[in-house]
This record gives structure tokens, sequence and C-alpha cells, in this order.
């Protein structure tokens, strides 16, 4: 197919990978490269990794950044939680997700943009904002506190805030959407014939579910887990707002690293670390997402 | 098979397409294919789906550029020229119809990208519009269309450049029946008129031998055979085609005797002996097939006058209806022969309700005339 | 079935509720008089007090210029270089450097921000070193990080509103004898007009609303407006907040119901093509 000269089509592909390589590629190299300095009192604080030494270039290599992160326990167990707290959230994205989803995809033609619409429509309202609300609601003197002691169920306010609760709290209701479209847009393809065989078979609704439908929608649940799980494992403002204080998120330690310690090869260090926690899941997505965007032909 | 003479003329090849090869990859799409179309006829590639056509169709268009071979138009080669510099028009499969513009706007955007006048364009466009008959729809968009209508539309946007050549990438594919039957005589009529060059692609054979004046057969990428539709049908070059178009008998057997009265073949599968006309390529000994067409095949009760006599029947075998399916127009009959083997059988249905008509299970003599069988090595 | 039908249908409507009721709470404690935020104080509300703040805050307001000059210039760069993302990946075939742009299209959008920010602020240090541009870091690094993780989901909508359309649509333009400047212009573009549109609706909302890589790339008296209102809300509830929320709500309201009304409009008009071209086939 020749839809444009040669010329032309290097401009087209040419700009955006010209822009990505050096604003997306790039960045991760230097990083990677930082990743291997020591820190050091000076502009920029990090020692070169070629020094020059009687005319020839040497190559040094600095341990100490990923030496830290595996002795200090900080990390180890920050690196843990957060991939604790990202499948668990991940996991009640999808118990509310996919029966939501589900609903969705099974009401009638005319309701469907605008339930797609209502779940979309706080997306488009700040995220910030939207977590924020949540401590209204979490905190001490918070609206559920005092609306469960109004109704005298509890007599004295529960801790909600700047707990795991409050995190999942807040990454589910955050990343919700994130769930559901993928899983949607999987489940509104099925073929409602399926079902019907198989109750004609003899299966059960229940059963006709996970025999049938479950199945089928792997890919939607597949995708919509990844697009929770990945930025939730690295996510700073819900911890931020919401969680505990005894214990941070790695995207907060590479965070305060960088802004607080000015130590940037160990916050180098921690997003390499983070990158290769997260190597397979993220290119699992893109296979996903590519099979996805070319399937639609 | 001295209707038609060989396209070996220079003068006469209009379009000359000279061992175009297509690859995907290591895939052969398009297989050394070479082929003269003249000015004016229409032209029709017949193929299952998957050998190539769309392929040799885009090459034409210049969609796609061929991995070796020449394409010449009108005594002009085409290698360097791009689409939209050839003076080739296609209608899609598809039809490919701009869904944001009315059908006026359609057809004029060929003759805009032209420079014409605003005026001339507007008649042109009418003009077409009426031919095809879609004179009060210029205003639709596409989607306010029929199937019917909007294959009007393609066909008219593709015309109304006067194009030297009209490429149709199954033009009818996505109508039905009725509509496609009537609509062939009607693209006939269309072309006829305006005298553009048509190349037609198509998997329905029907529609190939009504359309064309001429077919090619592709075959995985290749060209099987180009023929007239009756050239094609009555004396297919190959096996392949000879299966492909239309249904056949085709029984493996031994060239016995080539003598002046032509060529005698013993077939083991058929049991008796086939008598067929003389191929050049055919020598004493050769292992051929014989394939006979099932309408050119005799049914009846009592022996044929040739098979009395002492020694193997010649083109004449016993056998037992095992099947009848009435068509309508026709009834076809699946007989078991005495070797084992089935064989298809037509009958036109001439008179309704036959006296006696033969019925399943009954023994049954098939025969054919010696001009019948024809004998392929390939 | 109708047990199923019950429970998925709870789940959607327990789900929605979930998603609202913050939204609402902060829209209906906006009115609130007490400084408690959280106390509704019947005596002296509802109130506008709070709004009167938040028109009278200097900083919330110089911070909402800036990020609404940031998100229009990201958008609409983020809107030409993820169309040309977009057309590259879903009309030009195979081409070589065509697996590292869909990957490097694809993964902005899972990628941890905190690590986006991060590589971005590296970058523009060292490119400072290197070539003495950009000067320092502030509005010009912040509107480079957020072009470039805008472009990304502009790519994906764009190609899959290309991929939705037939190719052939294209090449029947190229057949009639439109060069491929013209083809874009008169075929490609008016079928993309509205993926586009609505990726520069997300990359405006998205740069609009993005703390985390700003804050890594911006510099002081570059403040955004969410890096403004995470300093005041990270020590706890402030009111005006709640104030500046309901403004957006109702903003992003009015646009939606607005294309709602517009898209029921388009909608009956296709019904009614519809049912000319069934009437076309009688
Ligand atoms: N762009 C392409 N890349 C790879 N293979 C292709 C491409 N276009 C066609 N083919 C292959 O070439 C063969 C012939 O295709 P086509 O010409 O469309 O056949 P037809 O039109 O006769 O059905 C098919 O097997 C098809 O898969
Ligand atoms: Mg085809």
């Amino acid at each position: 197919m020749r839809l444009t000269t040669a010329s032309g089509r290097r401009l087209v592909a040419g700009i955006p990978i010209l822009w990505l390589l050096v604003l997306f590629l790039v960045p991760f190299i230097i990083v990677f490269r930082i990743s291997f300095s020591e820190v050091r009192l000076a502009i920029p604080p990090y020692t070169p990794l070629l020094t020059w030494r009687h005319g020839s270039p040497v190559l040094q290599l600095h341990w100490s950044a990923y030496r830290f992160l595996f002795t200090d326990p900080l990390y180890i167990s920050s690196y843990l939680y957060s991939l604790k707290v990202a499948a668990v959230s991940t996991l009640c994205c999808l118990g509310l997700g996919y029966p939501m989803a589900y609903a969705i995809a099974r009401s009638d033609a005319a309701s469907r943009p605008v339930l797609l619409m209502l779940i979309v429509l706080p997306f488009w309202t700040s995220f910030l904002l939207r977590v924020y609300a949540w401590i209204g609601l979490l905190k001490n003197n918070g609206v559920i506190n005092n609306v469960l002691m109004y109704l005298g169920v509890i007599h004295h306010p529960l801790a909600l805030l700047q707990t795991d609760f409050a995190v999942y709290i807040g990454i589910v209701y955050s990343y919700l959407p994130f769930m559901i479209l993928p899983l949607y847009a999987n489940l509104e393809k099925h073929d409602g014939t399926l079902l019907e065989a198989a109750a004609d078979l003899g299966a059960r609704p229940l059963r006709a579910f996970v025999r049938v439908t479950l199945p089928q929608s792997f890919a939607g649940i597949v995708a919509g887990a990844l697009l929770v799980f990945i930025p939730a494992v690295g996510e700073y403002v819900i911890p931020t707002l919401l969680g505990r204080t005894d214990q941070i998120m790695i995207g907060r330690v590479l965070s305060d690293e960088f802004f607080e310690n000015r130590d940037w090869p160990v916050a180098s260090a921690v997003a390499i670390v983070i990158l290769l926690l997260l190597v397979v899941p993220i290119m699992l997505f893109q296979r996903l997402e590519r099979r996805e965007l070319e399937a639609a032909r | 098979m001295n209707a038609i003479p060989a396209a070996a003329d220079p003068d006469s090849a209009y379009v000359r397409i000279a061992n175009l090869t297509k690859r995907f990859g290591d895939f052969v799409a398009v297989d050394d294919v070479s082929l003269d179309i003249r000015r004016g006829e229409i032209f029709c590639l017949l193929g299952g789906s998957g050998s190539g056509k769309t392929t040799l169709l885009r090459m034409l268009a210049g969609f796609e550029l061929p991995s070796a071979g020449t394409i010449r138009i009108d005594g002009a080669d085409m290698s360097a020229i791009p689409p939209y510099e050839r003076p080739v028009n296609m209608m899609f499969q598809s039809y490919a119809l701009f869904p944001h513009m009315s059908v006026e706007k359609n057809v004029a955007f060929g003759l805009e990208q032209e420079g014409l006048g605003r005026e001339q364009i507007r008649r042109q466009v009418g003009e077409i519009l009426d031919i095809v008959k879609m004179g009060g729809f210029g205003a639709r968009k596409p989607h306010q269309l029929s199937g019917g209508q909007r294959q009007r539309v393609a066909l008219a946007r593709a015309l109304v450049k006067r194009p030297k050549l009209l490429l149709l990438d199954e033009p009818l594919a996505a109508l039905d029946r009725k509509l496609r039957e009537h609509t062939q005589f009607e693209l006939i009529n269309i072309q006829q008129r305006l005298g553009v060059t048509f190349i037609v692609v198509t998997h329905d054979q029907e529609e190939a031998m009504t359309l064309g004046s001429r077919l090619g057969v592709m075959n995985h990428g290749r060209i099987a055979q180009i023929g007239t539709p009756s050239d094609i049908y009555e004396s297919p070059a190959t096996r392949f085609v000879a299966d492909f178009i239309g249904s056949v008998n085709m029984f493996e057997g031994r060239v016995s005797d080539d003598g002046a009265d032509g060529l005698r073949i013993d077939c083991t599968e058929l049991g008796c002996t086939v008598r067929a006309p003389r191929t050049a390529s055919c020598t004493r000994g050769a292992t051929v097939w014989t394939a006979i067409r099932p309408e050119k095949i005799n049914i009846s009760r009592q022996p044929p006058a040739a098979a009395g006599q002492p020694g193997p029947a010649e083109n004449a075998v016993r056998g037992t209806v095992r099947e009848i399916a009435y068509m309508g127009d026709m009834s076809v009959y699946l007989v078991q022969i005495d070797s084992g083997s089935m064989m298809r059988v037509t009958l036109p249905n001439v008179m309704r309700g036959a006296e006696r008509p033969i019925a399943r299970e009954e023994s049954v003599w098939l025969s054919w005339h010696g001009s019948s069988p024809v004998v392929l090595t390939e | 079935m109708r047990a199923r039908g019950l429970f998925t249908r709870t789940a959607l409507v327990l789900g929605l509720m979930f998603l609202y009721l913050p939204i609402l709470s902060m829209i209906v404690f906006s009115f609130n008089n007490s400084r408690l935020v959280t106390v509704w104080d019947p005596a002296h509300s509802p109130t506008l007090k709070w709004y009167v703040a938040l028109m009278s805050n200097e900083q919330i307001l110089r911070a909402a210029w800036l990020s609404m000059r940031i998100a229009l210039i990201s958008a609409s760069a983020a809107v030409v270089l993820g169309t040309l993302a977009g057309m590259a990946l879903a009309r030009l075939g195979a081409f070589r450097g065509r697996m590292l742009l869909a990957g490097m299209t694809t993964a902005p959008i899972v990628m941890p921000e905190v690590i986006t920010g991060l590589s971005l602020l590296l970058l523009f240090v060292a490119m400072q070193q290197l070539i003495g541009w950009p000067k320092g870091v502030g509005a010009v690094t912040i509107t480079l990080a957020h072009i470039t993780f805008c472009m990304a989901y502009v790519t994906v909508v764009v190609q899959s509103r290309l991929s939705g359309f037939d190719e052939a649509l294209e090449e029947a333009a190229m057949d009639l004898g439109a060069r491929p400047l013209r083809v874009f212009l008169r075929i490609t573009l008016p079928l993309i007009l509205p993926a586009i549109a609505s990726g520069w609706l997300l990359a405006f909302t998205l740069s609009w609303d993005d703390l985390v890589i700003t804050q890594f790339v911006a510099g002081p008296g570059s403040s955004t407006l969410p890096m403004v209102i995470f300093s005041k809300v990270r020590f706890g509830v402030t009111p005006d907040v709640n104030a500046l929320a309901t403004i957006m709500v109702l903003i992003v309201a009015t646009g939606i119901a607005i294309s709602t009304v517009w898209m029921r409009y388009r909608q009956q008009r296709r019904v009614r093509d519809l049912q000319l071209a069934a009437l076309a086939n009688l």
C-alpha cells in the first residue's frame, strides 16, 4: 500500500517517533545511567558515569544506590506494601467493576450510553479533588462517622482515614472506570445466543456464566486489571492524602528521595526497580492493546 | 478452439500485463501472470477466495507495487505512475463511498481533482447519475441508500472520469440473487454504451460467464486458463479448471490407442474404454484424466446400441441410481456404476409429468458421445 | 437469570452511588458556613462565602490561569502529534520503527506517574547541561511533559477511529485523482474529526488535572492549579476547595449536557436516515 509518498510517510511516522524518542525513551536511559552514580554535593548532584583519566575515558559504575535499596528494609517493605495494595485494590475493582460492566452490557440499548456516561463523568472532574473528597468523608468527624454516630451504630468515631482501607477506597474509586470500560467493551461484544445455547444444553444460569461468559471475557479482565494494577503500584497522591504514615508506598519513597533527600541516584534506582517489577505487566498490556486496536479493522 | 485468434498481435492488447508477480514476505499472492486485454472488452477474472484476484487489481490501480513484471496501458508503462495519475478507476468491493459526502459530491470528487469548471462538473455528474438510474438521489448521503443504490453510485463515481480501464472488484457480491442477475445485464449495457474497458473480478462462475467476453481463471496466484466462456467450459485446459467451472465427472486412465479416429483410454475406475477426440500432447501409455460434463451423459433403461457387442463396452457403463435431486429446471441423478464409482448426470425436465420417470435404485445405462469427453494431462 | 440480573443491577446502582457520593458531599458542603467543613452549620447555611473567598484568592486564580494556558497548548500540540502517530499506526502498514512507536504510545498510559515525572526532569536537567535549553524548569518544561503523556491518549483514540474506517475510502479518493495531502484534507480529516475533538478534550482534562508529573518538572513560580490545591489539602480539608470542586463539576456537567443533547439530535437524524434507506429497499 502506498498511501503517501515516501517522504510523506517518513514525516507522518517520523515526527511522533522523534518526539517520543527524545521525551520518553531517552529519559529512561538517563534514569538508568544516574542510578549507577553516587550522590555528591554539586550541580548536578551525582557523579558522572564517564571520567577522563590520563586522556582516556573510564567507566565508573557505582552499585551503591542498589546496594542501599536492598539493605535498608524501608525500601523492600515499601515495594512489597505497594504490590500488596495494588493487588488488593485491583481485585476489589474487579469485584465491583465486573458486575457493573455486566449490568451495563445487558441493559437495553437506549440506556447503555447514559450509564457509560455516568461511569466516565467523574473521570472528567479533577482526580485530585475527588480523592480530597474522601478526606471529608472518612476523617474522624467526617460524614461517615457522623452519620453512623447519629444513627447510633457506633458511639466512638472509627479510625478510617490514614488506614489501608482508606487507600483501597481511594484507588478503587479513582480507577474504577479503567476497569469497567475494557470489561464493558468485551462483554458488549458477546453473542447472547451462546448463553441461550448453553441453557438449551441444560446449563443453569450460574454454570452458563462460569463456563461461557467468564472465559470469553478473560481478555477484558486482564486489560482492566493491568490498567488498574500498573499505575496503582506507583501511586503517589492517594496514599499521601488518605494513607498510613507509618508505612508508605514506593511512589512516595521515590518522590521523597528526590525532593527531600535530593538523592538522585537512589531515586533513579528506585524507579528502575519499579520498572523491573512492572516490565512483564506492561508488555502484556501493550500486547493486549495492540491486538485490540488492530482487531478493530 | 479456433474462434478467437491468439492474442499475439500487439496492437490488439490495450492493457498488457507481463510476468507480473507480487510477494508478501514469502507468500506469493500473484505469480508470474501475463495477460493481454483488448480495448472495449469485459474481461472477467475468476478464481476462488484468496487466489490473488484483488491483489492483481490493486497492482493495476497502483495501490500495490509489483514485486516483478510490468503493466502497460495503451502503450504507456505504469510502473512509476502513482494511483492518482493513472488513467484507471476502481470500483471497490466495499464500494468505499465517502460517508460524509452526498451522492453528488461523491461522484463529483474525481472531476474536481481534474480542476473542471463547476458547471461542467454538474452536467457530467447529472449525466452519469441518469445513466445508472440514480438521477433523483443526488442529495442523499450514502447511508440513506439501499445496497443496490450504493452499488450504482459507486459505479457512477468510477465511470464519470471515463477511465481507459475500469476495475470492478466483486461488483455484485453484496447484492441478493435476483438483483444481481438483473444488474449483470445492466452492467453490460452501460459498458457497451460508454465503451470503457472493464476488468471484473468475481468468484461466481455464472456471473463471470454472463459478463465476460473473455475469462481468466486464477488459481494460487497463477492464471490457469484464458479464453471465452464456451472455450473454458467445453475445453478446460487443466483438471483444476474443469472442476472449478461447473461440475464434472473425472476419471483417471491410460491411453491404449492413439489412432486417427481419436484416443482410446482404459479407465479401470470407470470400468469401460473411453473414446475421445485427439489431444496433441497425448501419447500411448500416458496417464490422463477424462472429464465428462453431467449434462452430456445419457441415462436410459435399455443398453445403448453400441454396448450390445461383445468385449468391453465403449463410452457406456451400467449402474444403479442412488439419489435423485429435483432442481426444477432439471434433475440431478447420482449413479453408482458397476466399478463402484459415483457419476453425476443431469437431465432437463422438458415435459411436465413424464410417464415413467427413472426411480431410485433402478438399474440404468449411462452413455455419451465420442466427442464429449475431454482428455486432460495436468 | 432473574437472580443474576438483580445482583448485577444492584451492584451497578451501589457502584454509581459510590462514584457520586463524594462529589455530592463536596457540593453540599461548599455551601456550609462552618469552618469545620463536614459539620453542617444549619444556622448560617447555605452560604456563598467560600465562593466569594475563592474568587478573591489571588494564588488560586493565578494558578488556574496558568493551568488553563498550559492545558490549551498541551492539548493542541498533543492532538497534532497524536494524530500523526495514530495515522502512522493505522495506515502506514509495516514500516521501520512501527513496533517502537506502538510501544512508546501505549506505555505512557499505564506508566506510574512518578517514574515519568522523574525521568522527564532528569532529561531537562541533562538537556540544559548539554545544549543550554530549556533554561530552568517552569511553564515550558511542564508543557513539554504534558504534551508527551497526552499524545499517547490521542494516539489511541485516533488510531481506533481510523481502524474502524475502511482504508478503501482513502484509496478510492486517490484512485479518483486526489494527491495524498488532498486525501488527508478531504477524506481522512473529516472522518476522524470527532476522534480528534474527543482526543483534544481528553488531553485538555489530563493536562489540567495532572499533579505528579507536573510537580517534578515545575519550578518556583510555576505552580499549577493542582499543585496549589494539593498543598492546601495535604494538611487537611479547606472549605474553599469544596467551592472550587463544585464550580469544576458544574462546568463539566454543562458541557456533558450540551453534548448529550447534540448527540440525541444527531441520533434522531440517524434513525430517520435508516428509515429512508429501508424505504429505498422496498
Ligand atoms: N497486504 C497483504 N499482506 C499479506 N498478505 C496479503 C496482503 N494482501 C493479500 N494478501 C494475501 O494474498 C492472497 C490473495 O489475496 P487476494 O488478492 O485478496 O485474493 P482474492 O481477492 O482472490 O480473494 C491471500 O492469501 C491474502 O491473504
Ligand atoms: Mg478479493
